[in-house]
């Protein structure tokens, strides 16, 4: 079968192509890709990015003015910064979260982008109950859980709704990002074994799909060069290696040096505390992130894995790290 | 009017008819309602095939047969669906209108409507009494005759149904049926599962009042229940008349009804034996709303080229060739001639000396018994169920029973006394003959038949048993022995047996085999391991326990609990190989397994005898080769030979160690083919096998081949396999494609060699999606491993994309379900993905479900379920 690439991709030809949230584990890495390509890419955020080969602008997501100087002459988008928390203001996610994907649709719509790609979460369409090779299902703002959720799905929706055949624009969901580097979740897991505060939830035998970063990256950059294919869609992607939890937190473990939870607690016991810890903190008005959460121990003991055939066919590509391989590639970060 | 799911608005209207019943005065018209399919397609006459003309019972109406206008509709066939008059939409006409009226109704409105072309009548309860008196009176048109749950005769010695007593019963008929609803609500709460609420409130709509329930009432007083009945001769007249109908007729039966049971099934099935029968094994009274017989019967009515339906061509089998010798010839041949005084078949005892009879004596015994079964008046076509252990008895009464045509039914006591009542009131059997404990077990559940006593009872313990006679009370009518001289032999393609299958593979189905079939068996068996008069052979698997007279060949069964086949020690079977001098043992690898751990006990005598044993058979279940590698230790001058069959075709292919081995070198050395899955050998003479390959949902679809390395579903073609499921009509249909093959259930694949492996059910296939994976060849593979005792793959999560699991029987240390060390996760992951397989999750367990027959086939789908909840963070509960 003819391969679908869209013309000016094919022979490589350089375009300029704008990466929002480059400062990142994961937006560093596709900006990294693209530099690769041979593309030329700008990065957009707050600090430095730190990408060798690409042009950084500075500011933020929230910022009119300096979004539209970034998008200036951009043929495309690729759209991560968002605010990524457990717990937080509703307003603050709303303002980075929607109003900032409203600022960038405007303003790449008006100078004239083609393509843009964002780059949302499985959670936009997680209701709490298990998923077993699911399918990507529609982003559920009402039903979603916690405000990151919430916002990344009313941003999705806003992001699908502009999508036409001269503004084309596709939603990707990476599930469970990692990688070297990653303060999200490998930092955390880290910490928390060494302090011996990290349990495995209902015995963490729940089967969870991760996503390397490394394939995360690749993955987004094939769904910009396939927006053919992809626009107007939103597609899970994951490493498509669903691991029991306790498998991949010992992993982590195993890779960072620390000892690998040995504990257990009820899931549904984990679930309920997570959210009586949740709201403390947030009565507290603590800056930090909580110890556990009702979204984390959700995250944490119920099965959530997908169906991934659908993305690769239309994105025309398949992962190149497999968890072992990111395992071993993690413990060589943290060795060095 | 209420919604009527399913039903399309254009099918329904009306239509005044003029009256010629005689419960009207001349003149009269009624306005009747009824559904038809071809209303809405601007046309009401001309389809394709011909009509549907379907008719309901009480206290139900044309809504009952919704998916039939659908069906037919797909299928080009008009679709029919009256509401009788006083019931359903149609007019309530305020006269009794008694059976006689409701069939001359009928006909009154087929005049009516102008129907013509071919008329296929299809009846469900009283309404199947209807349709066949309008069947009965109208053949001109009749192309075929349909029915569900119905009746057509009350014998006069039986009570009609208890809850039919209970309806007409004074003071509660009334009330039950007319002034209240309840009837009506108790016949709509038989459906199972349960009917949606608003398929209920569509039943319930034409019967709201009380003056619309006046019909319902009438029909339950119309029921006769005995001979004084105004209704009783147009009933009985019907009942006589449809014995010379010859039209094709299929019967479809919810069996789980309290009225309809099976004995009424049985009754229309002595009338019309040539009908069709399937039996939906879950469904109950309202089968419509149950089970899918639409589609069953558009598809019967296609395959029967029912109407002007396309024809179905009938691809002949090899088995026609085969020149039939009845099963019993041999006993007679060697009674009659030098080999008269030697012993024919042994029984061990754990009490006593063995029980034996020489060929003359058996011969003589067979006779007797036969001729005691013809006494007491069967003969040709009667069913009975044998409930007797493997020995001399049960010899005696196979060959007894297929001498009279009369048609053996063998359960075994492994199906559990629910799955052994299922199967014997399934089989509506005639006669029941068992040891005291299987008379209890009718007795308790209400078997059908006339009981029959294989031990002798006290006269007080044979009336509480309801037993008639004892086996050696047949023995003893052998006064009569003219009696066998004018029984016909049975026909060569008449039934002869029935054989359930164990159930280890979903409920159990009745088997049956015809005289030609069974007799083709002992030929496979004969040729295939060159058994026959002269040897001498231990029966330890039962199947094949049967088949040594037959052969000519001496038997002996080995004193051991044959429902638990570990019972078998290796000093019993040693005494029961000296006892014959056996040169030839049959066993199960449950039986092996302890005849090896037992195999310490082993007298030097018994040594020597298991020392003579020349060919040692284990059949059943698939068997470990470092089982059979210690089995050849106990008897090393045995060939061990692993045949596979089942219960369909007890001989597919056959194989024995030293190819076990070769194989093995095979797959190695990279023969095409080779390899993934249990190498069974090569199809036995006159076996012809293939496979059906699977698509990527894992669905046996692909064209029939043999080429080396395509897996699919085995299927065999052989002159012994299986003539049909019995009453099984749809599951026959569905094992039988393309003709002439016979569909295993077991999937696997052909190497350059011609070797046949296995590589598991094809319910288990896992459909991953990078593939199709079969379970087999990687078990094999995880079990290699240290510290696996036995290993399931199963797939959890939706079909197409799911997760590959493997589950496993750790050797030690492990009390509950918990996730594999690290170590043997690494492990078992690293030997999956040599095989292109990558594992999600590998789970240890203390132990894995396996069937209590053979202790062996592990129960994948249970596994199956109970991973995809261990995995998906829910309460799995033990395995």
């Amino acid at each position: 079968m003819e391969q679908q690439i869209p013309l000016r991709y094919a022979g490589r030809i350089a375009v300029t192509v704008l990466v929002t949230g480059a400062s990142g584990m994961l937006g560093r890495a596709v900006a990294e890709q693209l530099v690769a390509d041979g593309d030329d890419v700008r990065c957009f955020q707050r600090r430095p990015s730190g990408v060798a080969g690409a042009h950084d602008i500075l500011g933020s997501i929230e910022d009119q003015s300096a979004v539209g100087t970034a998008v200036r002459g951009c043929s495309a988008v690729v759209h991560l910064a968002a605010k990524v928390s457990f717990t937080g203001a509703a307003s603050d996610f709303d303002r980075t979260n929607v109003e900032g994907t409203r600022l960038l649709l405007d303003a790449a719509q008006q100078a004239g982008v083609a393509d843009v790609v964002y780059i949302s979460s499985p959670s936009v369409a997680h209701t709490g109950t298990s998923l077993v090779g699911a399918p990507a299902g529609p982003a559920d703002p009402i039903r979603a859980r916690g405000d990151y959720a919430r916002t990344k799905a009313n941003a999705e929706l806003l992001a699908l709704s502009r999508s036409s055949s001269r503004f084309r624009v596709a939603a990707l969901r990476p599930h469970i990002v990692w990688g070297p580097g990653d303060t999200q979740l490998v930092e955390r897991v880290i910490d928390r074994a060494r302090h011996g505060r990290l349990p495995l939830l209902g015995g963490g035998t729940a089967l969870i799909d991760t996503t390397y970063v490394d394939n995360a990256a690749t993955a987004i950059v094939a769904c910009l060069r396939r927006i053919d294919a992809t626009q107007g869609q939103s597609l899970v992607v994951t490493n498509g290696e669903p691991r029991p939890i306790a498998e991949l937190l010992q992993g982590i473990c195993v890779a960072g040096g620390v000892e690998p939870p040995r504990w257990s607690v009820p899931g549904g016991l984990a679930r309920g505390a997570g959210a009586v810890i949740e709201r403390t903190w947030l009565r507290m008005g603590r800056a930090d992130e909580p110890p556990m959460t009702r979204f984390l121990a959700e995250q944490l003991s119920t099965a959530h894995w997908f169906d991934q055939r659908r993305t690769r066919a239309l994105l025309d590509w398949q992962p190149t790290v497999s968890i072992d391989e990111g395992f071993h590639r993690l413990a060589a970060h943290y060795r060095r | 009017m209420v919604a009527l799911p399913g039903v399309d608005p254009s099918w329904s209207t009306y239509i005044d008819v003029p009256s010629t019943s005689g419960s009207d005065s001349p003149g009269t018209s009624h306005r009747w309602h009824y559904l038809d399919n071809r209303l809405g397609v601007g046309g009401d006459d001309d389809a394709a095939n011909g009509t549907l003309l379907c008719v309901h019972g009480n206290p139900t109406w044309s809504y009952l047969w919704r998916s039939y206008l659908a069906a037919g509709t797909a299928a080009g066939w008009r679709v029919i669906a009256v509401d009788q008059l006083d019931m359903g939409y149609s007019a309530r006409t305020g006269a009794f209108r008694r059976l006689a009226d409701r069939v001359t109704d009928l006909e009154d409105f087929v005049r009516a409507i102008g129907l013509r072309g071919s008329v296929v009548t299809v009846g469900h309860d009283w309404g199947g009494v209807v349709s066949l008196g309008y069947a009965n009176r109208n053949r001109e048109h009749l192309a075929g005759v349909i029915l569900t749950n119905t009746a057509i005769h009350q014998d006069p010695d039986r009570p009609i149904p208890a809850p039919l007593r209970l309806a007409l019963a004074p003071g509660v008929h009334g009330v039950g049926t007319r002034t209240t609803s309840t009837f009506l609500d108790v016949t709509l709460a038989l459906a199972r599962p349960s009917l949606d609420r608003d398929v209920r409130r569509a039943f319930r709509d034409p019967y709201r009042s009380a003056s619309d329930r006046q019909g319902i009432a009438n029909f339950v007083s119309d029921i006769p229940v005995d001979a004084s009945h105004p209704s009783y001769a147009a009933l009985t007249a019907t009942a006589t008349g449809i014995r010379s109908l010859r039209v094709p007729t299929l019967m479809m039966w919810g069996p789980h009804d309290p009225i309809f049971s099976d004995p009424y099934l049985e009754d229309l099935a002595r009338r019309m034996p040539h009908a069709d029968i399937h039996r939906f094994e879950h469904a109950g009274h309202l089968v419509q709303e149950d089970a899918d017989t639409a589609s069953t019967a558009m598809e019967w009515l296609a395959t029967r080229s029912v109407g002007d339906a396309a024809d179905a061509t009938d691809h002949g089998s090899l088995s026609e060739e085969v020149p039939y010798v009845p099963l019993g010839r041999r006993i007679d041949e060697l009674a009659a001639g030098p080999e008269g005084p030697v012993t024919a078949v042994a029984e061990m005892s754990s009490s006593g000396p063995p029980r034996t009879l020489t060929w003359r004596e058996l011969a003589d015994d067979v006779a007797a018994v036969a001729a005691g079964l013809r006494a007491l008046g069967h003969g040709p076509g009667t069913r009975v169920s044998l409930l007797v252990p493997p020995g001399v008895d049960l010899t005696v009464l196979i060959y007894a029973c297929l001498r009279i045509g009369a048609v053996i039914v063998v359960a075994d006591a492994g199906l559990g006394t629910r799955g052994l009542s299922r199967a014997v009131r399934g089989s509506a059997p005639d006669v029941v003959i068992g040891i005291e404990r299987a008379l209890v077990a009718a007795r308790a559940f209400g078997w059908p038949g006339r009981r029959i006593s294989a031990t002798p009872l006290s006269a007080a313990r044979r009336r509480v048993l309801r037993v008639d006679a004892s086996l050696n009370d047949l023995r003893a009518a052998t006064a009569l022995p003219d009696v066998l001289a004018d029984s016909p032999v049975p026909a060569a393609d008449a039934d002869a047996a029935i054989l359930f299958t164990s159930g280890s593979t979903g409920p159990a189905k009745g088997v049956v085999y015809t005289h030609r079939r069974l007799a083709a068996m002992r030929d496979a068996v004969e040729s295939t391991l060159g058994l026959g008069p002269g040897t001498a052979l231990v029966a330890g698997f039962a199947p094949f326990a049967l088949l040594g007279p037959a052969l000519g060949a001496t038997s002996v069964t080995p004193d051991m609990d044959v429902t638990a086949p570990r019972t078998l020690t290796a000093q019993a079977l040693a005494d029961a190989a000296d006892a014959i001098g056996a040169s030839v043992v049959f066993a199960s690898p449950a039986a092996l397994r302890n005849v090896r751990a037992s195999s310490g006990d082993l007298s030097a005598k018994g040594r020597e005898a298991l020392g003579r044993i020349s060919l040692l058979l284990s059949a059943g279940a698939p068997i470990p080769v470092p089982l059979l590698e210690a089995v050849q230790g106990l008897v090393p001058a045995a060939a061990l030979h692993t045949p596979y069959g089942m219960t369909e075709s007890l001989l597919v292919a056959d194989i024995d160690l030293d190819g076990i081995r070769a194989a093995a070198r095979g797959a190695a050395a990279g023969v095409d083919g080779a390899g993934n899955g249990v190498c069974v050998g090569h199809p036995v003479h006159r076996a012809r096998v293939a496979v059906s390959p699977l698509d990527s949902t894992g669905a046996a679809t692909g064209e029939v081949t043999a080429a080396p390395g395509v897996t699919g579903e085995i299927l065999v073609d052989a002159p012994h396999v299986k003539d049909r499921y019995f009453r099984l009509w749809k599951t026959q249909q569905d094992s039988a494609r393309p003709r002439p093959w016979h569909r295993t259930g077991d999937v696997g694949h052909f190497d350059a060699d011609g070797r046949l492996w296995v590589e598991g059910r094809l319910g288990h296939v896992i459909t991953a999606a990078s593939g199709i994976v079969t379970p087999v060849g990687l078990e094999q593979a995880l079990e290699l491993l240290d510290g696996v005792a036995l290993a399931a793959a199963v797939g959890v999560g939706p079909g197409g994309t799911q997760a590959v699991v493997a589950v496993v029987e750790a050797t030690a240390g492990v009390r509950r379900p918990q996730l594999a060390d690290a170590q043997l996760a690494a492990e078992a992951r690293s030997s999956a993905r040599e095989r292109g397989v990558e594992l999600a999750a590998v789970i240890a367990v203390p132990a894995l479900p396996v069937d209590i027959r053979h202790n062996a086939k592990i129960d994948r789908a249970r596994v199956a379920e109970w991973s995809s909840r261990f995995l998906s963070g829910t309460r799995a509960g033990s395995l």
